[in-house]
C-alpha cells in the first residue's frame, strides 16, 4: 500500500517512523487533479495513519474522563437520581451531552468506532503484506556492511585449499548456524564476494498484528455478548426457591437478541445464607469476614444437588453465573385483624442502610382491613439507644433484634397497576397511625412478640423463626426485659440474600481475545526482528575477511551483541589485537 | 512494654523514612557534584582550546568550538556521595520490606488491602524495580536515585501519616487469589512507570540542553553534561516503560476476571475501572507515538510524562475522592 524503500519490512502507515518520506516535490503535482476517488483514498489514507491512530487514541483516554466524574446510569443510577436532586440546572444540560451515559454516548462511540475503523484499515494491508514477507526471500546483501550495526570483521580461517573456497564454506556454516538459530537465510553472491543474508524474529509483526486484531475481537465479542446474554436479579429469603422464569425476577435486563426460551427453568432454593463477623479484632468488631449462601439446584426433572455461592464464588450453573452481591435481614411479619384473621404473613426482605444492618421495610396490607394499611418499618439486629434518644444498630449479627413499625391507613396506591417497588411506600397520601407527630408510640417488637395495632385495627407478630422456638406472646406480657436480653435470638430472624444471575454467551469469547492481546503484545515487544549479514571480502592484499553486520527492525537493544556473538561462535572470539583499522563500534 | 507486630511494622516504616531521607540527600550530593565536575571539565577543555589555538596561530579558527562541547557527556569519575546514596537505598528498603512483611504477618494476610498498605507496598515495589534496574542495566541509572528516593519518601511519607490504619482481616468482596495478583502486579507496573517517567523527564531536560548547544550558544553546564543523551535516555524510558505496559494490561484483565468473579460482571465502568483503562490508553497512545514520524522524542516523553501523571492521579485523587465499587481505601 505504502510505497517503501525496503520490500522485506513490515508494511506500515505512510507517517511511521520506519517508512520513507514520500518525496515533498512529488505532491503538489497531483494534488489539484484529485477526483472524487482520488478524495476517498486521500481520506482513507489519512484515517489509517498513524497520526489518526495517536489522536484517536488520546481523544479516548479524554473522553472516557467525565464518566468518573458524573455519575452514570449504567453503574450508579441511585447517583444519577441524586445528582438531578442536587443539581437541578446543571444536570439536564448535562444529560444533553450524554454525560450520565458516556459510555454508549455518540461522541464517545463515535470516537472508538473510527479508532476500529482506522485500525481495522490498518491491519488487513499489513496482515496481507507480512503474509508475502513470509514468503519473501531475505533481501540482497547490501555491498558496504561497515556502517551497519553492530559492524565486526574477522580473519578467514584457511586451512587447506583455496581462499574462495575457504570462504565458500566459512559463509555456508554462517548459513548454517543462522538457519539453527531461527533466521531464513538466503545465499547471495555479489562481485564474486559470497555472503549470507538472514532475516528472523517474522513473530514480532505477527504479534502485533494478532494483537491488534484481538482488539477488534474484543469488541466484536463485547459487542454481541451484550445482545444475547441477559442479567437480572432477584431477592430469594432463606427458605425461598426461585425458578429461573422471566416473571420470578425482579428486575430484568435483556439484551437485544434476548428471547425468553434461552432460560433453562431450573430452580434453586436457599437453605440459609451463613454470615460470619469479626468478633476479636478489636479495630474490626463486627466487619463482615464471610458471606455463604447454601442452596440446593434442581433441574426439573433431576435430583436436588447441594451448591454455595459465596462473594467471590459465583455458581455456574445451567449457562446462568449466580453471584451473591447482597443480604440482609427479612423479619417474618404477621397482621390479624379485628377479627383475628391472618391477612397478612411473609418474610419481608428490609434493605441494609449500614454497616452495622440498621435495615427498613415496608408491609403492605391490601386486604382484609376497613382500609388498605401500609407499615414502615426499621429493624436492628443489635438495637442500642443512642444519647438523642433514637435507635441504631450496633452489631451486625443478631443479639437483641429489634423491629420497630409505623402504621399508616388509606389507599396504596397498588391498584391501578402502576408497578411500585415493594421497598417503597408513599406515605404523602396515607393517613399516619402510629409514630412521628401522631402522639401514638411507633410499635417495637422482639422476635416472638405481638402488639396490638391502633385504633383496635387488631395486631401485628413479630414472628421467631427459631427451629422449635414458643409460639409468640403480647409484648406487654413480656415483663422480664432482662431475661429476654438473655435469650439466644441467633436464628430469630431469617435472612434474605440478592442475586445476581447472569447469562454472557461470550464472555469466554473475550477471554480468549484479551489472552492474545496480552501473547501478541510480549511477542511483538520482546521479539526482536532483525537481519544479519556476513560476507567474506577480499582485501586489496588478496587476504579474505569475514564481515559480519546487522540491522534491526524497531526497537531491538540486544542487537550489538548478537553480531558480536554470532561472530564469535562462527569464526572465533576476536583476537586480542584489533586491526587498527577496524571501525569503532557504532553506538547506535 | 510488648510491641505488636504492627508497632514494630510502622518503627520500620519510620526508620526507612529516616534512611531514605539520607539516601536523598546523598543522591542530592552527587547531582551537584556533577554539576561541579561538568563545570570544571569544561574550563579543562576550554584552556586545552586556547593553547590549541595559540599553537595553531592565527589558523583556520579552532575546529572544535567550546560552545559544542557541553553537548558531549563530561566523563564523570567514582562518587563516593553516589555510593552512600545507594548504600542507603539498599538499607532503607531492607527496613521497607520488613515493615510490609511484619504489616503482613500482623494482618495474617498480604500487605496490600488498604490505601495505606498499597502506598507501603507499591513504594517498597517502586524502590525495588530501581535496585533491580540499577544491577541489570548496562548504563549508570543510578542517578535517579535523587527522584526515586524522593518520591518514596514523600509517598510513604504521606501515607503513614494520613492514611494509617490498623490492620482489619479482608472483607469478603477482597478474599480472593486476584487480590494478590491484581494489586501486585498493578504496583509493580506503578514502579516502572515512576522510572520510566522519571527517565522521560531527564530526556527532556537532557534534549533541550542538547538543543542549546546545537545552536552553538552556551549551555550552562549542569550535571546533564555527565548523563546519557537524549536519545539513549528515550530508549530506556521506552524500555521500562513497555514493560509497565505490558503488567498494566495485565492488571486490566485480571482485575476483569476478579470483576466478574466478585460482582459479576468484567467490565463495568467503574470509576476505577475507567482510570485503568484511561491510564491503558494513554500508554498505548505513549508506544505509538514512538512510532509515529513527528513524535518520536521529546513529543513521546510528554505523553510518558502524561501516563505517569494519570497513574498518580488514580492512586492517589480517585482512591480518595472518587465514589465507586473500589471503595477499598479503608479510610
Ligand atoms: C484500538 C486502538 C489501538 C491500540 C490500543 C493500539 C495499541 C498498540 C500497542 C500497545 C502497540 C505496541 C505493541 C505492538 O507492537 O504490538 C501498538 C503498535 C502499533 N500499532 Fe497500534 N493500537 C491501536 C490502534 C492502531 C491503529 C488504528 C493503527 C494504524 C494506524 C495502529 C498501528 C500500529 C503499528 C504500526 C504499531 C507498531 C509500532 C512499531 O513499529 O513499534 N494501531 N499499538
Amino acid at each position: 500500500m505504502t510505497p517503501q524503500s525496503d520490500p522485506g519490512a513490515p508494511s506500515r502507515p505512510a507517517d511511521h517512523i520506519d517508512s520513507t518520506e514520500a518525496d515533498p516535490g512529488e505532491t503538489p503535482v497531483n494534488q489539484p487533479k484529485l477526483g472524487f476517488v482520488g478524495w476517498l483514498r486521500f481520506a482513507w489514507r489519512q484515517l489509517t495513519s498513524m497520526r489518526t491512530a495517536l489522536l484517536l487514541l488520546l481523544l479516548l483516554a479524554i473522553a472516557a474522563v467525565p464518566g468518573s466524574l458524573v455519575p452514570q446510569r449504567s453503574s450508579d443510577p441511585n447517583g444519577v437520581t441524586q445528582y438531578f436532586d442536587n443539581n437541578p440546572t446543571l444536570a439536564p444540560i448535562l444529560d444533553g451531552f450524554q454525560m450520565f451515559d458516556v459510555y454508549t454516548s455518540a461522541w464517545f462511540s463515535a470516537i472508538y468506532l473510527l479508532l476500529f475503523v482506522s485500525l481495522i484499515g490498518c491491519i488487513i494491508p499489513r496482515t496481507k503484506h507480512h503474509f508475502e514477507a513470509l514468503r519473501a526471500r531475505p533481501p540482497r546483501t547490501p555491498v558496504r556492511l561497515s556502517r551497519l550495526a553492530g559492524y565486526t570483521e574477522r580473519p578467514l580461517p584457511v586451512s587447506t585449499g583455496s581462499t574462495s573456497e575457504a570462504a565458500a564454506a566459512a559463509i555456508d556454516s554462517a548459513a548454517k548456524q543462522l538457519r539453527q538459530a531461527g533466521y531464513r537465510v538466503e545465499r547471495y553472491e555479489v562481485r564474486g564476494e559470497p555472503s549470507v543474508s538472514a532475516e528472523r524474529g517474522y513473530l514480532r509483526e505477527t504479534g502485533n498484528l494478532v494483537f491488534h486484531t484481538a482488539l477488534v475481537g474484543v469488541l466484536v465479542a463485547v459487542g454481541f455478548g451484550g445482545g444475547f446474554g441477559f442479567s437480572g436479579q432477584r431477592v430469594i429469603v432463606e427458605g425461598q426457591t426461585f425458578v429461573n422464569t422471566l416473571a420470578a425476577y425482579d428486575s430484568f435486563n435483556p439484551g437485544r437478541f434476548f428471547t425468553d426460551t434461552r432460560l433453562t427453568p431450573y430452580r434453586l432454593t436457599l437453605e440459609n445464607l451463613d454470615a460470619v463477623y469479626e468478633t476479636r479484632n478489636q479495630d474490626a468488631i463486627g466487619q463482615p469476614i464471610d458471606f455463604t449462601a447454601n442452596v440446593t439446584v434442581q433441574d426439573q426433572d433431576g435430583e436436588p444437588e447441594d451448591r454455595t455461592v459465596k462473594v467471590n464464588e459465583p455458581l455456574y450453573t445451567h449457562g446462568t453465573d449466580v453471584y451473591l452481591l447482597g443480604n440482609g435481614y427479612a423479619p417474618t411479619i404477621t397482621v390479624k385483624n379485628a377479627e383475628g384473621e391472618v391477612v397478612f404473613t411473609d418474610a419481608v426482605p428490609f434493605l441494609p442502610q449500614d454497616a452495622n444492618l440498621t435495615s427498613i421495610g415496608v408491609v403492605k396490607v391490601p386486604d382484609g382491613m376497613p382500609e388498605q394499611l401500609g407499615m414502615v418499618g426499621f429493624f436492628y439486629p443489635t438495637q442500642t439507644e443512642l444519647t438523642s434518644g433514637a435507635y441504631t444498630s450496633s452489631y451486625p449479627d443478631l443479639i437483641l433484634p429489634v423491629l420497630t413499625l409505623n402504621v399508616y391507613q388509606g389507599d396504596l396506591g397498588i391498584d391501578d397497576g402502576t408497578p411500585t417497588s415493594v421497598y417503597e411506600l408513599d406515605v404523602s397520601t396515607l393517613e399516619q397511625l402510629s409514630g412521628g407527630k401522631t402522639g401514638v408510640d411507633s410499635i417495637e417488637l422482639k422476635p416472638g412478640q405481638t402488639a396490638e395495632l391502633p385504633n383496635g385495627l387488631g395486631t401485628v407478630t413479630f414472628e421467631d423463626v427459631t427451629p422449635g422456638a414458643a409460639p409468640a406472646v403480647d409484648v406487654d406480657a413480656d415483663a422480664d426485659a432482662e431475661a429476654a436480653q438473655e435469650r439466644n435470638y441467633a436464628q430469630s430472624v431469617s435472612r434474605f440474600a440478592s442475586f445476581d444471575i447472569h447469562h454472557d454467551p461470550t464472555q469466554m469469547w473475550v477471554l480468549a481475545f484479551a489472552a492474545l492481546i496480552l501473547g501478541g503484545l510480549l511477542v511483538s515487544l520482546f521479539v526482536p526482528r532483525r537481519r544479519m549479514w556476513v560476507k567474506a571480502v577480499s582485501k586489496p592484499d588478496g587476504s579474505v575477511v569475514l564481515e559480519y553486520a546487522a540491522l534491526a527492525r524497531g526497537e531491538d537493544p540486544g542487537l550489538e551483541d548478537a553480531v558480536t556473538g554470532f561472530a564469535d561462535k562462527h569464526a572465533g572470539p576476536a583476537a586480542s589485537v584489533e586491526t587498527a583499522d577496524a571501525p569503532e563500534k557504532s553506538s547506535t | 512494654m510488648q510491641l505488636t507486630l504492627d508497632e514494630i511494622s510502622i518503627l520500620c516504616v519510620y526508620s526507612a523514612m529516616v534512611v531514605y531521607a539520607i539516601a536523598f540527600i546523598a543522591f542530592s550530593i552527587d547531582l551537584a557534584r556533577r554539576s561541579a565536575a561538568a563545570t570544571a571539565a569544561a574550563d579543562a577543555a576550554a584552556r586545552v582550546e586556547v593553547k590549541e589555538a595559540v599553537a595553531v596561530g592565527a589558523g583556520r579558527g579552532p575546529r572544535s568550538a567550546v560552545a559544542a562541547k557541553p553537548a558531549a557527556s563530561v566523563a564523570y569519575g567514582r562518587s563516593p556521595a553516589l555510593r552512600v546514596g545507594v548504600a542507603m537505598t539498599v538499607l532503607a528498603w531492607i527496613l521497607h520490606l520488613s515493615a510490609t512483611v511484619l504489616r503482613g504477618l500482623a494482618a495474617g494476610r498480604v500487605p496490600w488491602a488498604n490505601m495505606y498498605e498499597f502506598a507501603l507496598t507499591g513504594t517498597l515495589i517502586i524502590t525495588t524495580v530501581f535496585l533491580i534496574v540499577i544491577t541489570v542495566s548496562k548504563q549508570d541509572l543510578r542517578f535517579l536515585g535523587t527522584f526515586i528516593t524522593g518520591l518514596v519518601l514523600v509517598l510513604l511519607g504521606v501515607a503513614a501519616l494520613n492514611f494509617y490504619v490498623s490492620p482489619v482481616p479482608l472483607p469478603p468482596a477482597l478474599q480472593s487469589v486476584w487480590l494478590v495478583i491484581h494489586v501486585f502486579v498493578a504496583s509493580a507496573s506503578v514502579g516502572l512507570f515512576a522510572l520510566g517517567f522519571a527517565l522521560s523527564v531527564v530526556q527532556l531536560m537532557q534534549a533541550r540542553r542538547e538543543s542549546i548547544a546545537a545552536t552553538a550558544k552556551a549551555a550552562k553546564l549542569t550535571f546533564l553534561a555527565t548523563l546519557p543523551d537524549s536519545v539513549t535516555l528515550e530508549n530506556l524510558a521506552y524500555r521500562i516503560n513497555i514493560i509497565g505496559f505490558i503488567m498494566w494490561t495485565f492488571t486490566l484483565m485480571a482485575g476483569s476476571v476478579w470483576a466478574e468473579k466478585a460482582w459479576g460482571r468484567y467490565w463495568g465502568w467503574d470509576t476505577k475501572e475507567v482510570w485503568t483503562f484511561i491510564i491503558w490508553v494513554v500508554y498505548a497512545g505513549y508506544i505509538h507515538a514512538r512510532a509515529t514520524r513527528g513524535w518520536r522524542g521529546s513529543r513521546s516523553a510528554w505523553l510518558a510524562i502524561i501516563g505517569f501523571s494519570t497513574v498518580l492521579f488514580n492512586f492517589t485523587v480517585v482512591n480518595l475522592f472518587f465514589k465507586g465499587l473500589h471503595a477499598y481505601s479503608g479510610l
